[in-house]
């Protein structure tokens, strides 16, 4: 049983990490994920990136819906005006790596501003449709806007340039997808420290009293998407590196679905969630895959069976989830640690 | 020590506010003198809420004004009316379930603070400092005060609902109010718990110096802790003075009890209004 931990400073109270275990859980964590790139085979690697870049995304969603409560569908939009503007900009510039990555995060935030504007009138399911509408405006823009976009054909990308070094690899994507992911997560985690995030909490509570409480709704809503959306951009730019090519059939609003999903399986209003739900949801094709391997032996044609059953579990996975653990693999871990917290009694 | 807010002196001039044809509040005039605690009462659906929510900027009465230190109001944004130093309560409590008991009273301090987006993803310089700075005097001002240290970190919804009460109020003391508008501070409380929030009011009162306007239903710590009562029914002032003054007036009586005078309640009728006002 875990006793009280007795803090002797505000600072060490209002920590991102306050007790021995968390940092020795971080510890480790940190450990796997320098030890990973190493260990790690070329197909492991590109599942990596892919869940950094998915990561990052979901987070950035989390904060607006989760944590704003603004339903939102366009998230998926906003990453392909991130993955465009960084296509764009590596095919006209020579810029480095990091610099079309940012412009790809401003950008989308500037989309997200514009998409959010309508917010502050609508909110939930009005608003999730009105973020469909701006996601079918702009995938409109994106075949339309052949000089800029290249239309249907979309863009091919220039490898990343990182002070020189041209990234190809997916061992090199790693260690700069990483980093970006990994100060991006604890920039979230920050801004719910502060009276920002408090602000955008009373707003996903109860709007009206946040207003009487000093909070201006509309700046509030705006300053959630910009930055929901900016963590879109930046990681559609990863995401532009990472596949080398950008179409309008890149980000559907399957897409979208997808993120929302996640931070409903990981949990909504938490950090850790967008993290576990983001990682959960891009690994579960390759758990079914593997048991799909598993079963080849005895059942025949399973190959053929895998596309189905993925689509099947996904949407599966989202209802359970709904149904019986609407907080999501946040609250699990919660209570698992909670049990060991109280341990030896019950909780 | 506390910065010490100066009371503010709030102005009520002829205000009327109607939804359609129904007048919610007609043609209401009192003052709020700085440093007091004045109670607003009068029976269901005299217009007390409704006072509330024009003075908090829900609501734009058609006419009359509301002055805060004589400068006009009325038309004022709630969050700029938040930051002149308006805090409010809520009737139904209006605290964020999503949070602790300590970040909900940080929450009211939003006004007064300066940290931009770009220094609350990082945390760094301004932001940790000013969050730091909040913590210290939240703890030593409000939470002892209050006397709520064992629950800071304890999620809202935990509360009961005294202690929930007493959070808002802790809530609505971290908006450094120069005016305490506390609506229903006492309502659905047993005894003990009135008397512990007669107790904080009438503390808050002497030791902030905060001027304070309440709605209460509960006559007794009404008639105990204000300086001045003003009675509403039917949207209109019918009785106003100090607490002794107020419980004799018929007018007041009236309204609450019934003038116990059959011909005139029959004569009200007839006359069609509905207004206890005339009548009595």
């Amino acid at each position: 049983m875990r006793i009280a931990t007795a803090n002797e400073t505000y600072l060490a109270d209002e920590a991102l990490l306050r007790t021995r275990t968390q940092w020795a859980w971080l510890g480790l964590f940190a450990l796997v994920l320098v030890a990973a790139p190493f260990v790690l085979n070329n197909y492991w690697l590109y599942l990596a990136c892919l869940v950094a870049i998915n990561v990052a995304s979901a987070t950035g969603l989390n904060i607006l819906t989760g944590y704003t409560g603004l339903v939102s569908l366009g998230q998926g939009a906003f990453m392909a005006v991130g993955a465009y503007t960084v296509a764009w900009l590596s095919q006209k510039t020579g810029m480095p790596f990091l610099v079309n990555i940012l412009a790809g995060g401003l950008v989308a935030a500037f989309v997200g501003i514009l998409v959010g504007i309508p917010s502050l009138r609508v909110k939930g399911l009005y608003l999730a449709i009105a973020t469909i509408g701006a996601s079918i405006i702009l995938q409109f823009v994106f075949l339309n806007w052949s000089s800029v976009t290249g239309g249907a054909r979309g863009l091919a990308v220039r490898p990343a340039n990182f002070f020189g070094t041209s990234l190809t690899t997916y061992f090199q994507l790693y260690w700069a997808f990483v980093p970006i992911t990994v100060l991006m997560v604890v920039g979230a985690a920050n801004l719910f420290r502060t009276r920002i995030g408090r602000a955008f909490i009373a707003i996903r509570d109860r709007d009206i009293s946040a207003e009487v409480l000093g909070i201006p709704l509309l700046r509030y809503k705006l300053m959630s998407f910009a930055v929901s959306s900016f963590y879109a951009g930046v990681a559609g730019g990863m995401w532009a590196y990472f596949f080398r090519a950008v179409g309008p059939e890149s980000f559907t609003i399957v897409e979208s679905i997808f993120f929302l999903a996640a931070i409903i399986v990981g949990g909504m209003g938490s950090i850790l969630g967008g993290i576990v739900g983001a990682t959960f949801m891009t690994l579960v094709p390759e758990i079914l895959r593997f048991g799909v391997e598993l079963a080849s032996p005895y059942v025949s044609n399973a190959g053929a069976l895998l596309s189905p059953i993925r689509t099947i579990a996904f949407g599966a996975l989202i209802m359970l989830f709904l149904v019986f653990e609407p907080q999501g693999i946040a609250e699990i871990i919660q209570r698992v640690r909670r049990f060991f917290h109280l341990w030896p009694f019950k909780t | 020590m506390r910065a010490p807010m100066t009371p503010a002196r709030l102005e009520i001039d002829g205000l009327s506010l109607s939804f359609g044809g129904l007048k919610a509040i007609n043609d209401v005039s009192f003052d709020v003198k700085p440093g007091t605690i004045t109670a607003l009462i009068g029976p269901n659906g005299a217009g007390k809420t409704s006072m509330f929510n024009c003075i908090s900027g829900f609501y734009k009465p058609q006419h009359g004004a509301i002055r805060f230190d004589g400068e006009d109001v009325t038309r004022t944004h709630p969050p700029l009316r938040a930051k002149m130093g308006f805090a409010r309560t809520f009737q139904n409590i209006a605290l964020f379930r999503g949070m602790t008991v300590l970040d909900n009273i940080k929450l009211g301090r939003h006004a007064h603070m300066k940290t931009n987006i770009f220094q609350a993803l990082a945390y760094f310089g301004t932001a940790a400092r000013e969050e730091m700075d909040l913590r210290a005097e939240v703890e030593r001002d409000i939470i002892d005060f209050l006397e709520i240290n064992h629950i800071r970190h304890m999620p809202v919804a935990a509360l009961s609902y005294g202690l929930q009460k007493r959070v808002e109020l802790a809530r609505a003391l971290a908006m450094r109010p120069r005016i305490l508008l506390l609506d229903e501070p006492v309502a659905g409380m047993n005894r003990e718990e009135t008397e512990d929030m007669a107790r904080f009011i009438l503390d808050v009162k002497e030791e902030w110096g905060t001027t304070i306007l309440m709605v209460e239903h509960d006559m007794g710590m009404v008639m105990d802790i204000s300086d001045h009562v003003v009675v509403l029914n039917f949207g209109q002032v019918i009785a106003r003075g100090l607490p002794g003054e107020v419980q004799q007036d018929p007018n007041v009586v009236a309204a609450y009890l019934g003038s116990g005078d059959p011909a005139a309640l029959m004569k009200r009728l007839a006359a069609g209004t509905s207004g206890g006002a005339e009548a009595a």
